[in-house]
């Protein structure tokens, strides 16, 4: 198959290399882990302590809680309003300063928030998303005292049903820097640049309009720090974007908005998007309120006018149109690694192998349960497979058509922690890309109101003037840095438990794991 | 351009307060009256409604519930005094079927007549019974047309009902018997007899126009006609009339009329045909299987008799099996009915329609792929009217939503706007298919999706056996 391929050197005639170097300075950012509060005066806890009219102001509470839950300063009369978010709940009791239990008028009560009620979902629980938020605070994954439930979601299927079976004690002692988490992205040893990332996801594509330019730069500077990538997503190439070329994935896809060879020429990964997971065989929708002048501007269309990025590609009817595409991206970026972004039918295998064969380096499959700034109900639920069956039906088609090893395979659509990551990596999927992990860094709460009227109420997935200005680029970008620094504790930690040094050691290793559901009594699973 | 299949729509909002997901608990007391309030900064604008709304109220009918659930006035408030609930009275709605967010997207559909849409990836469960089992299918590259901008203007969602047979026998060049008669319909849907205990005199009238207007049929129990209005000559192609067991003939002038007639499935059903037919050789009769359980039984040796031209199944209001203590669900019953037409090579002479748990137009898509040429549909346009599925009426309490008093124009936007807003979502899978045609979708299940068998086929392959729970 390989051999089909116009042979490199041929396409060189096309362009004199100076035009594919860099030529804007690139930003340098550190993976400083450092403390990014939660912008919001009142933090969501998952436990509140109630206060009563016995209490007599005392401030033993405040004297004994460890973790400054109660505010009682000095010079006041009455208590302030308390840290609720840092309780750590009822796993307080056994430690010896339960203020509910100690305080000696029993004036405290404490109860399980009754707004985690209406928070979050069945896929991203408030469990889930309040442990997100704290990884994104502090870089680390919270302390089990917490009691957060967050390595899985309630969706009772698929990742949610899948564990881990960990050996009682790792077959080889390894520390936490023994292990390697970088992934290497282009197995085609056709003499384009070996792209390596140091660790196996990178961020989602979400178009300038269909987020803030804050949301993008904070995910291109997290990216940065961890040498991974983000994506424009098909909005245009913002100029701010450029100092961040070396971590970018430029986005074509079928709208081809903002697309000109000159974007193409800045990057190292070019992404053809052919379908996304949450609106499979739709196409793009961008709401006419979410294009405003600039947006417009960025996409060479109309304020105020709701754009439609057809599908699919009109020039694409075949794996060999889609051939032409790739050769034609090919030619203007020489350097660049191609990834085919691809939705899950149910020939996904076919697909894969198709987009192999037209000279991919990357097949990224986006699942049918992603994430979208907007997307009919209908498609949301019902179109296309969930991710998880994706990942095996592709891993061992390629396997069996002797290809594997020869393209890296991404997966993507419901990935919402580092315990996601390792299951898609378990089943077959090289890495993974992430998109609603970062939004949720940022302060998303899935409210799902990204496409009414101005955009996100958060500020994330907006670009109103006033509500983007929530939140600051670095403020932003240390969330998500945060963010990634817990997974990539987690993720070590579950290569430590199994003994593995390297991250690609757990690729395709299902004999890892067992499925609740199941007798779990194959071959393999013994 | 031929014409296309067009159903004109206005919003039409609805007569009560909205009842949202979610409630802003509010605890005034303590209230720093702070000069930054967030009730002022809500992106919405929700709390200006709200008060707005109340002071137009002349009774206190019901709580404002028009809160996004954002938490951003939660968040900010600088004495954290705000909290959100879940709204009691959301989750009243329904029942565990027809589940509040079936009635609230219903609704909304009704109102606007448009494709409901929002941000953020799907919040549901992986998967679930009955319809929630599978998934339809989409193709990367194949298209229903390479024209237009999604090819879904080419799109055509009409059914014929009747019988279609395998063969045409000719004499001398000419047809030697005539072509049975069809009847086409521009979408696959039917509107059923409303179940008992929600037939409200006051719907048929609404009911008829609905069917005009969007060139479907409705379906009219021969009881509850005189209901349906005087003025009905002009309604008859647009309306069936349902023959009970007891139900005399109707008169020949109705007959005339009309293009479909339904008929119960008693022993009688091969006589009434007869009967039916030699007033109209030109109607169509619809034999009403009820899935009890012997319904599938009955409804493939209906299938077999040359007399039957189209057989509408229909399960209970839930989609299950009439009667069963372990139901099976409409859309594997239709299947098991559809496959054994299918191996007796007679599916393509016999019209299925499926009715009976059709609660979203994803449903309508799913029941077709699974073997049924068109649904038929009765509660969720009772929905549209801003039902509850409270069951007062059935216990003979008044209509918390009082829809005895609905006006004409309300009740026939809302019908219309929700049948335009099926329509659209039908033809948005049937792109993401790739199929062009909805008479190719129906029995397609390669273009389906089918949970058990992407368990079976993936998980079930590296994990063994699935429990049953």
């Amino acid at each position: 198959m390989a051999s089909s391929l116009v042979p490199e050197k041929i396409i060189k005639e096309g362009l004199p290399d100076s035009t594919l170097e860099t030529v804007v300075p690139q930003a340098e950012v550190q993976r400083v882990i450092k403390p990014a509060p939660p912008r919001y005066r009142n933090e969501i806890a998952k436990y509140i302590i109630r206060r009563s009219a016995d209490c007599k102001l005392c401030g033993k509470c405040a004297e004994i809680c460890p973790q400054g839950v109660h505010v009682f300063k000095p010079g006041y009369k009455y208590f302030a309003a308390p840290h609720q978010s840092v309780c750590i709940g009822p796993a307080c009791k056994d430690t010896g300063h339960y203020c509910v239990d100690l305080c000696p008028n029993k004036a405290l009560r404490m109860v399980e928030n009754p707004m985690m009620r209406v928070l979050g979902d069945y896929r991203w629980t408030p469990d889930l998303i309040l442990a997100t938020w704290k990884m994104a605070e502090t870089g680390a994954p919270p302390p089990p005292d917490y009691g957060y439930e967050y390595e899985c979601g309630n969706s009772g299927g698929g990742f949610d049903r899948i564990r881990f079976k960990f050996p009682a004690s790792p077959p080889l002692e390894l520390g936490p820097d023994d292990i390697d988490t970088s992934l290497q992205l282009n197995r085609r040893n056709d003499g384009r640049p070996q792209i390596k990332i140091d660790v196996p996801w990178y961020g989602g594509g979400m178009s300038y309009g269909s987020v803030s330019n804050v949301t993008q730069l904070s995910k291109a500077r997290a990216a940065v720090a961890f040498n991974t990538f983000t994506c424009t997503g098909e909005g245009g190439y913002m100029e701010r974007l450029r100092p961040y070329d070396d971590h970018t994935i430029t986005q074509v896809a079928t709208g081809l908005f903002g697309v000109r060879e000159e974007t193409i020429q800045r990057v190292r990964i070019v992404e053809f998007k052919y379908a996304q997971g949450a609106k499979p065989g739709l196409g793009g929708h961008l709401l006419a309120d979410k294009v405003t002048p600039s947006v417009a501007r960025m996409r060479e269309t109309v304020t105020g006018i709701s754009l439609f990025s057809p599908f699919p590609f009109h020039s694409v009817y075949s794996i060999e149109d889609h051939k032409k595409h790739m050769d034609w991206i090919k030619h203007i970026n020489r350097h660049a690694l191609v990834s085919a972004k691809v939705s899950t039918p149910s020939d996904v295998d076919m697909v894969a192998v198709g987009s192999y064969s037209a000279g991919a380096h990357i097949v990224h499959l986006d699942g049918g349960y992603g994430g979208t700034g907007a997307a009919p109900d209908i498609a949301k639920k019902n179109i296309a497979m969930p991710i998880e069956y994706a990942i095996i039906k592709v891993h061992d088609f390629l396997t069996r058509e002797g290809v594997r090893d020869r393209i890296t395979l991404i997966a993507s659509g419901g990935l919402r922690n580092a315990h996601d990551i390792a299951k898609a990596i378990a089943l077959g999927a090289d890495g993974v890309v992430v998109g609603t992990g970062e939004l949720v860094a940022l302060g998303c709460l899935r409210c799902a109101r990204c496409e009414s009227g101005r955009g996100c109420p958060r500020g994330i997935a907006t670009t109103d003037a006033e509500l983007q200005g929530q939140y600051t680029v670095e403020w932003g970008s240390q969330r998500i840095i945060n963010l990634y620094n817990a997974w990539r504790i987690e993720l070590v930690e579950i290569l430590r438990r199994f003994g593995m040094r390297r991250v690609s050691e757990l690729r395709g290793r299902t004999d890892l794991l067992m499925h609740l559901d199941y007798s779990n009594d194959t071959e393999q699973a013994r | 351009m031929p014409d296309k299949y067009h159903i004109k729509t206005q919003p039409i909002p609805p007569r009560r307060p909205r009842i949202g997901k979610v409630g802003v608990v509010d605890w005034r007391e303590d209230c720093a009256n702070c000069h930054n309030c967030v009730k002022k900064a809500c992106v919405f604008d929700r709390y200006r409604e709200e008060m707005s709304y109340i002071r137009g109220l002349r009774e206190m009918d019901a709580v404002f519930f028009q809160c996004m659930g954002c938490f951003s006035c939660v968040q900010q408030c600088t004495k954290g005094l705000l909290a959100l609930s879940a709204n009691p009275v959301y989750e009243r709605l329904g029942n565990t079927y027809w589940t509040p967010q079936i009635i609230e997207t219903t609704w909304t559909q009704a109102e606007s007549a448009k494709i409901p849409v929002s941000g953020a990836g799907y919040r549901g469960r992986f998967s679930g019974p009955g319809f929630d089992s599978m998934w339809t299918d989409m193709s990367e590259i194949v298209r229903p047309t390479r024209d237009g901008i999604h090819g879904r203007e080419y799109i055509s969602t009409a059914v014929d009902i009747g019988r279609k047979p395998a063969l045409l026998h000719f004499d001398a060049g000419n047809a030697a018997s005539g072509l049975p008669p069809l009847v086409d319909i521009p979408m696959p849907m039917i509107i059923d007899m409303l179940p008992r205990g929600y037939r409200l005199p006051n719907l048929l009238p609404v009911i008829k126009i609905v069917a005009a207007q969007t060139g479907i049929i409705a379906v009219i129990d021969s009881k509850d006609w005189q209901l349906a209005g005087n003025d009905l000559d002009q309604y008859l192609p647009n309306l069936a009339m349902y023959l009970d067991t007891s139900a005399p003939l109707p008169g020949r002038e109705l007959l005339i009329g009309m293009r479909l007639v339904e008929i119960s499935d008693d022993g009688n059903a091969e006589r009434r045909v007869h009967e039916l037919k030699q007033i109209n050789p030109g109607i169509v009769v619809a034999v009403r299987v009820e899935l009890d359980s012997g319904g599938i039984e009955r409804a493939v040796e209906y299938a077999r008799q040359p007399f039957v031209e189209v057989l509408h199944l229909v399960a209970d209001d839930n989609g299950n099996e009439i009667g069963e203590k372990k139901p099976r669900f409409i859309k594997d019953m239709v299947r098991s009915v559809h496959n054994s037409l299918v191996e007796s090579g007679i599916r393509n002479e016999v019209t299925l329609m499926a009715g009976g748990g059709i609660a979203l137009a994803e449903h309508m898509a799913k029941q077709i792929l699974c073997g049924a040429d068109l649904v038929t549909v009765n509660l969720p346009l009772l929905i549209a009217l801003e039902c509850t599925l409270c069951r007062d009426c059935n216990d003979g309490l008044s209509c918390p939503a009082k829809i005895g008093e609905i006006d004409i124009k309300y009740g026939v936007g809302r019908m219309t706007n929700l049948i335009a807003a099926w329509h659209d979502q039908l033809i948005e899978v049937m792109g993401a298919m790739g199929i062009r045609e909805v008479r190719r979708l129906r029995g397609e299940v390669g273009r389906a999706l089918f949970f058990e068998d992407l368990e079976e086929a993936t998980f079930g392959k590296l994990f063994g056996s699935r429990k049953n729970n």
